[in-house]
């Protein structure tokens, strides 16, 4: 939110906005989210741009909402005309605002980056966060083997799978240490409750954050599972 | 083959406990994912092509009665047969009965996915025919009697260690006693066995990449030549393809040729490829001097049409298993039938039924590398969320899955409650574990918590919570 | 059955919720399968014929075979050269094709020379290609009277004779010259499109040539 301002939006949360439905979307349930989608669709009217700092969020506004209204022509139009406006949070930064709209932030450290994959795949974010984390001061990124492979986080796979998500973010979690990073930053919520959830399991001291709250200068907070200080 | 897809979760802790298998698997992921990205850098017009693939089966699939009608025509014009086969029992039947008609002793079987899918192996073995599987990685397969793990690679799960005890026990009594340890020597002594086979071998059975409609050729793709000694030596060639591999011209063939080997193993073109037509012709010194096309259907048709057309496209590379990291984890053998992986969770549960396959197409993140990765651009994803749609309509769905998602929905659908909800539990959950920053046991998150800790929320409650609090403040100023 | 075959198309036009296709529908697909549209093209199929045999050379040894370029007169000696350079018996299967008798072979007094088909106890084969691809070095090869298939999967050593003026940009280029010469849908019993030697991964995703097909190929590309 911070990031936005700066960069001069005016930012609203409206009170009525809750989950983007993608739960019961994934799980089969189709009537659900439509039902969550149009009570989102209404929520979002009237605004110039929706952004979520979450790139499966973003997807699911922008790419799967329209085909949940095939036989509505009405909703439909109004679900279009969302997508159009949807962004996930850093590729709004960058392709909408232009990147020198974001002040430069400090993070003392060395970081690596997480493709999510609805942002990655669905949206295009690849280039985006690695472009606004260059112009960090004191943070240098190593990129790990393959940042794009899948964390294993997976909505509700990575509880009616467990042991399949667990083989998947040990992975990661190995190839988040190869690269000698103490910061691990994504910009999908999802993936960074698991991949810290892992990370804390193992006893690794990589710190992981959202990438925003690197960008916003905000890297002085605890970090995701982290205890508070003092 | 019979199916275990009923018992994916077993299969899976099997998979996970496998040191082999593990090992193997962590070669395939690096390997065929690196291969594919490279050769598809090295032709510009890769993306193009992928395209054009897709909108060429496309064309095909909206057309497909003719498409196979002009293909019979042509087959026959040269005299050659076509046999059309509505089911997995009517295939078996018809090859059987080609097989006795020259009273076939043994028949030399190139790879044939097609061939797995309707159990073509074990109905010839009880007729008295046998079936040698000629390809590499099938022969050692049939050789341990187990079934393909992977669609172009069958016994990528074993290592060379396991190859050599399989041939020891099986090629002893052949006079080869010596235990192999290196790679090409297993390659040979194959070769050598696999030799002789093929020239006693009465009928040839191969499948095919393709049909093509204009020229009635029956095209192969291969790396070791196997399919072109099965289809040239023995005095009778036998095709098993299902409908959809059939395709309008030899230009289309060019280019779904150009994605395929690519998304395959990243090679510029597999070693062998070859367009079969017809029976020899009188004047030819060899070939096969009959021919025979069986097409199967086997469901596909009522695919057609539905919202799952799409899988109809799938021209069978493996992209999408070799880039997919459930794959990666748990191998072929975990998904329990003949396809595996992506595309498996898609077509499994057609050919053998949702229920029975019903883990399948949940058993994905919707990571979406599938269809990043596939050259006719399946969306993969989609297709497995409209089987968890069917499911959830059938009431398939586990009974905690759907009161969990009950329950989340109705309050979903109540921002207010909602919102009040998270709040609560957020700073309940912040109570107990802000001093730690985590959880590593938490109730109703045993699938969480068993391999990883859930992070406490940073400290400002909820995003509602904090949004709240700086609105009042910014009214108040 | 011809019931199975009502079954299965039936099924399909259910589907697809139409009839047998007809009318303007069916003139489309017709005139699709009477001039077939090309893909995207290539750029790398594209090129001057002297690049296009620089570039099938390239790919071809790229791939595990081994190209010499030799001029028609070289042909015969360039065979019997290859087999002592490779410690290999002078004796070869060779197809019986006009391509190649015109070659003088009367030179070579120590190859002895086997025309016909391929025998499991053949170690060499030396045949023509119909056309060579530059896109991806691959050898093709028509059957026919002159050209058993057998020789191409036999031996354990494939030597190709190919001449510069037969090889062409892409797939495109061969199925043009398939058509030109046995008619626009009459192909021969088998077309093999050959890229290297045989090979497989089966084992450990490593790749082992001289799986099933040949251990070598050799390619003689031939300037007149």
């Amino acid at each position: 939110m911070k990031l936005l301002e700066q960069a001069g939006c005016t930012v609203e949360v409206p009170p009525v906005q809750v989950c983007c439905g993608q739960p019961a979307y994934n799980s089969g349930d189709r009537a659900t989210t439509r039902a969550i989608a149009s009570q989102v669709i209404d929520a979002f009217e009237g605004y110039d741009a929706v952004v979520a700092p979450s790139g499966s969020c973003g997807g699911m506004l922008s790419h799967h909402y329209p085909g949940l209204f095939d036989d509505d022509p009405a909703m439909k139009a109004r679900a279009e005309n969302l997508a159009g406006r949807s962004h996930e949070l850093m590729s709004f930064l960058v392709d909408v605002l232009g990147e020198k709209k974001v002040a430069a932030a400090r993070y003392d450290g060395v970081a690596t980056y997480h493709d999510s994959c609805s942002g990655l795949r669905e949206l295009g974010v690849k280039e985006q966060p690695r472009r606004l984390l260059d112009s960090v001061q004191g943070l240098s990124l190593h990129e790990m083997k393959t940042p794009e492979v899948c964390c294993g986080f997976g909505g509700t796979f990575c509880v009616k799978y467990p042991e399949i998500s667990n083989a998947m973010v040990s992975e990661k979690s190995a190839d988040i240490a190869a690269t000698g990073a103490d910061t691990l930053l994504a910009g999908d919520l999802g993936c960074l409750m698991n991949m810290a959830g892992k990370l804390q399991r193992e006893g690794s001291a990589v710190r992981v954050r959202h990438v925003a709250e690197v960008l916003a200068g905000m890297g002085d907070l605890p970090a995701i599972g982290e205890p508070e200080r003092g | 083959m019979e199916s275990t897809a009923h018992a994916f979760k077993t299969n899976v802790d099997h998979a996970l406990a496998d040191p082999n298998l593990q090992d193997s698997l962590a070669k395939l992921k690096v390997g065929f994912s690196e291969r594919r990205r490279q050769a598809a850098e090295r032709l510009p017009e890769f993306e193009a092509l992928r395209d054009r693939a897709r909108d060429i089966k496309n064309h095909t699939l909206a057309n497909l009665d003719f498409y196979l009608e002009e293909f019979e025509r042509k087959v026959i014009g040269l005299g050659g047969h076509v046999h059309w086969a509505p089911t997995a029992a009517d295939a078996r039947r018809i090859i059987a009965e080609l097989c006795q008609s020259v009273g076939a002793r043994t028949v030399a079987k190139s790879k044939s996915m097609v061939a797995e899918e309707i159990a073509l192996n074990e109905h010839l073995e009880a007729l008295g025919i046998a079936p040698i599987e000629t390809d590499l990685g099938e022969y050692i397969i049939q050789l341990r009697n187990e079934p393909p793990s992977h669609i172009i690679a069958p016994a990528v799960h074993l290592t060379k260690d396991q190859v050599a005890d399989t041939f020891l026990e099986h090629h002893s009594k052949l006079g080869f006693d010596k235990r192999l340890t290196e790679r090409n020597d297993l390659v040979a002594e194959a070769r050598y066995v696999l030799r002789q086979k093929f020239l006693d071998a009465d009928v040839g059975l191969t499948g095919a990449n393709f049909l093509v409609a204009e020229t009635g050729s029956s095209m192969l793709v291969t790396n070791e030549g196997n399919a072109d000694l099965s289809n040239t030596l023995p005095k009778m060639h036998i095709v098993l393809a299902s409908i959809e591999k059939v395709i309008p011209t030899l230009e289309d063939a060019a280019v779904l040729l150009r994605v395929l080997a690519r998304s395959a193993t990243g090679q510029e073109s597999s070693a062998y490829t070859t367009l079969n037509t017809g029976p020899k012709r009188a004047e030819d010194l060899d070939g096969p001097s009959q021919y025979h096309v069986v097409l199967l259907d086997n469901g596909r048709s009522g695919v057609l049409g539905t919202e799952m057309q799409d899988i109809l496209r799938c021209i069978r590379c493996g992209a999408c298993m070799n880039h997919c990291p459930v794959y990666g984890a748990v191998g072929g053998h975990a998904y329990g039938w003949v396809y595996p992986g992506p595309m498996g969770a898609v077509l499994t549960p057609q050919l053998v039924g949702v229920e029975e396959a019903s883990n399948l197409p949940n058993a994905s993140t919707f990571c979406g590398r599938c269809e990043s990765v596939c050259p006719v651009r399946i969306p993969l994803p989609k297709l497995m969320r409209h089987w968890r749609e069917r499911e959830f309509e059938k009431h398939l769905t586990p009974r905690g899955v759907r009161q969990g998602l009950a329950l989340w929905s109705f309050l979903a659908r109540r921002p207010a409650l909602y919102r009040g909800l998270t709040s609560i539990a957020n700073r309940v959950l912040a109570l107990f574990g802000r001093a730690d920053g985590r959880y590593s046991a938490l109730p109703l998150a045993g699938g969480w918590t068993r391999f990883r800790d859930f992070p406490a929320p940073q400290p400002g409650g909820t995003f509602h919570a904090q949004w709240k609090g700086k609105e009042g403040k910014r009214k108040r100023a | 059955m011809s019931s199975d075959r009502s079954q299965i198309l039936n099924g399909i036009r259910r589907s697809l919720q139409r009839g047998e296709l007809s009318g303007a529908a069916r003139q489309a697909v017709e005139s699709r399968l009477a001039t077939p549209p090309r893909g995207p093209s290539v750029a790398r199929a594209q090129l001057p014929q002297a690049e296009k045999v620089a570039l099938f050379c390239q790919w071809a040894e790229t791939l595990n075979a081994t190209v010499a370029r030799v001029g028609s007169a070289e042909v015969p000696g360039e065979v019997t050269a290859y087999l002592m350079r490779n410690n290999l018996p002078a004796s070869v299967a060779m197809a019986p094709s006009p391509l190649l008798e015109g070659y003088d072979w009367s030179s070579q007094q120590m190859l002895s020379i086997r025309r016909g088909r391929g025998e499991g106890s053949d170690q060499v084969s030396v045949t023509g290609a119909f056309a060579g691809i530059a896109e991806t070095g691959t050898v093709v090869m028509a059957s026919g009277p002159d050209h058993p298939v057998s020789l191409n999967l036999l031996p354990d050593t494939h030597v190709v004779v190919l001449r510069e003026a037969d090889i062409v940009g892409g797939y495109e280029d061969v199925w043009g010259r398939l058509r030109a010469r046995y008619g626009k849908d009459r192909m021969p019993r088998t077309v093999n499109t050959i890229t290297g030697p045989s090979r497989t991964g089966d084992i450990e995703q490593a790749m082992e040539l001289g799986a099933h097909g040949p251990r070598r190929m050799h390619i003689l590309v031939v300037h007149e």
